[in-house]
């Protein structure tokens, strides 16, 4: 296996950790995105405005990457518009009932080995496997 | 001190961002090619989160090294270790729609400028998953709904 085709993946991944380590040292918090996204309806302890900022400036960070390559980031998707209404919804409910999502858990719950994130990573890596195989399986991707 | 928050929630917002279009994640085949472990298998997913990890683990250990972080008293770090049937039911149900779409929060949000239709959907729903989570309207419609006041 060549690893010249993972180096983007490698940087980018290394960019997010950069990203939680600012927010970490900086701010004393977890950049976790749907916990402070739910700071929208949510009164947090971070306060809405550093909530936003973090929102509004990852818009931003696509735009920034545009700027630097000159190309906008690709984006494929197959799903069909129901399964993408299904999909968010479970991915909305299930990141607020489980406290966390892919970076909240996944980056800076890791990185922190929470038990907890070491459990959710696991649990939602699982059900996503068996999700596309199922999907697979049943011609429906 | 808040004024600084602001700004430093911002940089790691925008270095966020910038990580996940360079990182290809943005990209819901891409991570759904990392999960189909029975198909053409993309590791990159692995190459992302391995480097993530690695970086903010040098963050952790560097807060655990600081009195209190630049720009706040204290740390407000999750100190809970109990693993419950919240954290793991949660978790499941958010890898089902993870599997069934290819986007989670942080992609589906840095992808808004994009203005890609199937992406827009998705938050939408994924925003309605949360606040119906929270049993709560997004703040947004509740302003412009006097009949809610």
């Amino acid at each position: 296996m060549t690893l010249e085709p993972y180096w983007p993946s490698l940087f980018g991944g290394i960019a997010i950790g950069l990203a939680a380590t600012l927010m970490m040292t900086l701010n004393g918090r977890v950049a976790g995105v749907s916990g402070i996204l739910s700071g929208l309806w949510r009164r947090t302890d971070a306060g809405a405005a550093v909530n936003a900022a973090f929102a509004a400036c990852l818009v931003l960070g696509p735009a920034l990457y545009a700027l630097v390559f000159g190309r906008l980031p690709e984006i494929h998707v197959v799903a069909s518009a129901p399964v993408l209404v299904i999909a968010g919804l479970l991915v909305g409910y299930g990141a607020r009932m489980g406290s966390g999502c892919t970076s909240g858990h996944g980056v800076v719950g890791l990185a922190r080995l929470s038990p907890r994130s070491i459990a959710a990573v696991a649990t939602f890596l699982a059900t996503a496997v068996v999700t596309v195989a199922v999907m697979r399986l049943a011609g429906a991707s | 001190m808040n004024g600084a928050r602001v700004i430093a929630a911002g940089l790691s917002g925008l270095v966020f961002g910038f990580g996940l279009a360079l990182s290809g994640m943005l990209d819901p085949e891409r991570v759904r090619g990392f999960l189909d472990v029975f198909g053409a298998w993309d590791p990159s997913l692995a190459f992302v989160l391995g480097g993530a990890v690695a970086t903010a683990s040098l963050g952790v250990w560097l807060s655990r090294r600081l009195p209190r972080p630049a720009f706040d008293e204290r740390f407000h770090l999750p100190t809970s270790r109990t693993i419950d049937g919240r954290l793991i039911g949660g978790a499941a149900i958010f890898g089902v729609g993870w599997g069934m779409a290819g986007l989670c929060p942080g992609p589906a949000v840095a992808s808004i400028a994009l203005g890609v239709p199937a992406t827009l959907l998705f938050l939408a729903a994924m925003l309605a998953g949360m606040a119906f989570y929270d049993r709560a309207e997004i703040r947004l419609f509740r302003r412009r709904s006097p009949l809610h006041g």
